[in-house]
């Protein structure tokens, strides 16, 4: 697409699909490994960690840094494509 | 006297250096501030040591402190800087094209910082009175000049340069004595990776098994399993996330970059700094408990090493030898039963980041250390939301709601006698806490949750929302999340505090009022938009603000109109 001004519109839609799926993944990793799957994820040891406990005190805080990063290219990408970077 | 010297250099010539530093702070200073501003001494002095009694169960501080900042990033940040005015309030107040909702605002944002700051002025007498050998009381006045000295005379300005030197003093302090220890008992440099490995002595048993098996001798639960419930976790996580992301000193942080995509990378920066704190803690936490335990557990009274005698003068170490066999158990039994003995030993929590380099036989320079690094935590995340303070009196107040025509100089002024008010009174709150200043901390998150996250959420993603419905679900979030906490958390409908024990039974869906805030918000979130179907859509002019926020090109300084 060529850089423009006049697609707020589907601006708006990409950046919204985009949200959808990183919070996505932001639940996945502390909603769902850190708590709901917990105790299953539990049986698996990676090193000294039951593979939960880890995602809970460890893993999901890393993922969440990732996330953020992941969010800011995507985002200066985006507005590249439709002229919005300055 | 590092922090003053910069403050002086930076001192506020205007109210909009005073409120965002004028709006032209790099995302990396920006990030450093906002990540000092954030680690108070709630998370530098006390949750290393929370978790360390807690095992699993202090993994709600873990990931709601952190993963709050994924919504921040996502969802609230870089529209917020694009919207482009001061603080919290000013954009409830625009975006709801109301004074009301303006002045209910600017009361959530006092009744947060509020409860958080006091907190705060308790931690920084903490160390003041331990490491200057003072009473606590003197530490806490020279806890208030100090902040009083930077946060009044330089505003947002002063604030963003002296939190940049303070995250240094902080990181340095809480990592120096982790991965010395780390060495020490696992072999491993890195914190993170030692609390996963195996012991250093031989053995080649797991760190975390090691301490699995000792909790579990000692009749507590496992340290990686925790004793709280599923649901109970998982609302306290969510309401601390949510909490996060609603806290308006936080969220005026993004007021000061220059451009929407420096609002994003600073929300990265800040995030990727706290994490360094934040994955070592719960490192520190395992290696704080193995040691505790096996220094004490069963050892002889007498041979006790000196940090225990020095902290048991302080009353935060009690021994009570009940058996009378002059040997310190440690148990989780009050009361002696079948082959366990009963407790002897109680610990205050929050002496294990402080003490925690004296267990582990730490040169005393690394001690020193730690108690500059719990100052400027303290310090800084007091700076901060007293710029709340002072900014929601002056100019969400005062030149927006009562007095429109003060000039700029006068309202400099007005926002630093604010400050100066708010710093007497949060001392006071620090000299004499009511009994539940620290159980406030953690329900200012509650609160934040409850009022504001739903209001600008709903503003940014919802054009149609109007102010009959932002108005109402912050009034009734609130309300709703303070009675529960007065209910359940003071007890005041039922007795008091000795209730309060008591009614843990009666909990609603077996939630406790740390998790109640994500309940709350959701009510917050469904009275709204109930109460927006049947008013008024908002104004052509309002929803037309709304789409220009969500496009980022444009932003300009931040102005104040």
């Amino acid at each position: 697409m060529k850089p423009s001004r006049s697609h707020p519109k589907a601006y708006w839609k990409e950046n919204l699909r985009y949200l959808f799926i990183l919070l996505a993944i932001w639940f996945a990793v502390s909603y769902g490994a850190g708590i709901l799957f917990k105790e299953a994820l539990d049986t698996i040891k990676i090193g000294g960690f039951p593979l939960g406990f880890w995602f809970a005190q460890q893993g999901s805080i890393y993922v969440f840094v990732i996330l953020i990063f992941v969010y800011v290219r995507l985002m200066n990408r985006l507005d590249k494509k439709y002229g919005y970077d300055e | 006297m590092i922090y003053i010297g910069i403050a002086i250099w930076s001192r506020a010539g205007s109210t909009k250096e005073f409120y965002v530093a004028g709006g032209g702070v790099s995302p990396l200073a920006n990030g450093m501030a906002t990540a000092a501003d954030w680690m108070s001494a709630a998370s530098f002095i006390s949750m290393a040591g929370i978790i360390s009694f807690g095992g699993y169960d202090g993994s709600v501080y873990l990931m709601g402190w952190t993963g709050g900042y994924v919504l921040l990033a996502l969802l609230l940040a870089p529209y917020l800087r694009k919207f482009g005015k001061f603080t919290v309030p000013d954009f409830i107040g625009d975006r709801y094209y109301s004074k009301t909702a303006r002045v209910v605002a600017v009361l959530c944002a006092l009744l947060v910082s509020f409860t958080y700051v006091a907190g705060q002025m308790r931690g920084v007498g903490l160390v003041f009175s331990r490491f200057l050998e003072v009473d606590i009381n003197t530490g806490v006045i020279i806890g208030m000049a100090i902040v009083l000295f930077y946060a009044v005379l330089g505003g947002m300005k002063g604030i963003t340069y002296t939190q940049v030197a303070q995250y240094c003093v902080l990181i340095f302090a809480f990592m120096v004595p982790a991965i010395f220890i780390s060495i020490q008992m696992t072999g491993h440099v890195v914190p993170q990776i030692g609390m996963g490995g195996t012991l250093d002595d031989g053995s080649g048993t797991y760190l975390l098994d090691k301490l699995n098996g000792l909790s579990e001798e000692l009749g507590f639960a496992q340290y990686t399993d925790g004793s709280k419930s599923t649901i109970d976790v998982f609302m306290i996580t969510l309401a601390l996330m949510v909490g996060t992301a609603g806290l308006p000193h936080v969220i005026v942080r993004f007021f000061t970059v220059k451009r929407v995509k420096d609002a994003r990378k600073s929300a990265g920066i800040a995030l990727l700094l706290i994490a360094i704190l934040y994955t070592t803690a719960p490192a520190v936490a395992v290696f704080a408990r193995t040691n505790m335990i096996t220094t004490v557990s069963n050892q002889p009274y007498e041979e006790m090493p000196e940090w225990f005698t020095k902290w048991e003068t302080t009353g935060l170490i009690a021994f009570d030898d009940k058996n009378g066999d002059g040997k310190v158990q440690y148990t989780a039994f009050a009361k002696a039963e079948n082959e366990h003995p009963a407790n002897e030993l109680t610990v205050d929590r929050d002496i294990m980041v402080l003490a925690n380099p004296e267990i582990a036989n730490l040169p005393a320079w690394v001690i020193a250390l730690v108690a500059a690094g719990g100052l400027a935590a303290a310090l800084s995340t007091a700076a901060g939301l007293l710029l709340v303070i002072s900014s929601s009196v002056s100019h969400d107040l005062i030149k927006k709601t009562f007095k429109p025509n003060i000039s700029d100089k006068q309202e400099l002024w007005i926002a630093r006698g604010a400050a100066t008010v708010a710093v007497v009174i949060a001392g006071y709150f620090g000299i004499d806490p009511p009994g539940f200043v620290a159980a406030v901390v953690a329900l200012a998150f509650g609160l934040a949750a409850a009022s504001f996250f739903p209001a600008i959420v709903l503003g940014i993603f919802y054009k149609k929302m109007n102010k009959e419905g932002a108005i109402a679900g912050m009034i009734v979030g609130i309300s709703l999340m303070l009675f529960y906490m007065l209910k359940f958390k003071f007890g005041i409908f039922d007795g008091g505090k000795v209730a309060v024990a008591g009614l843990q039974k009666d909990w609603w869906f077996g939630i406790s009022p740390e998790g109640f805030g994500s309940i709350a918000m959701l009510v917050n979130f469904v009275v709204a938009i109930t109460v927006n179907r049947f008013t008024p859509v908002p104004p052509e002019e309002v929803q037309a603000i709304v789409e220009n926020i969500r496009i980022p090109s444009g932003a300009g300084e931040a102005t104040p109109h």
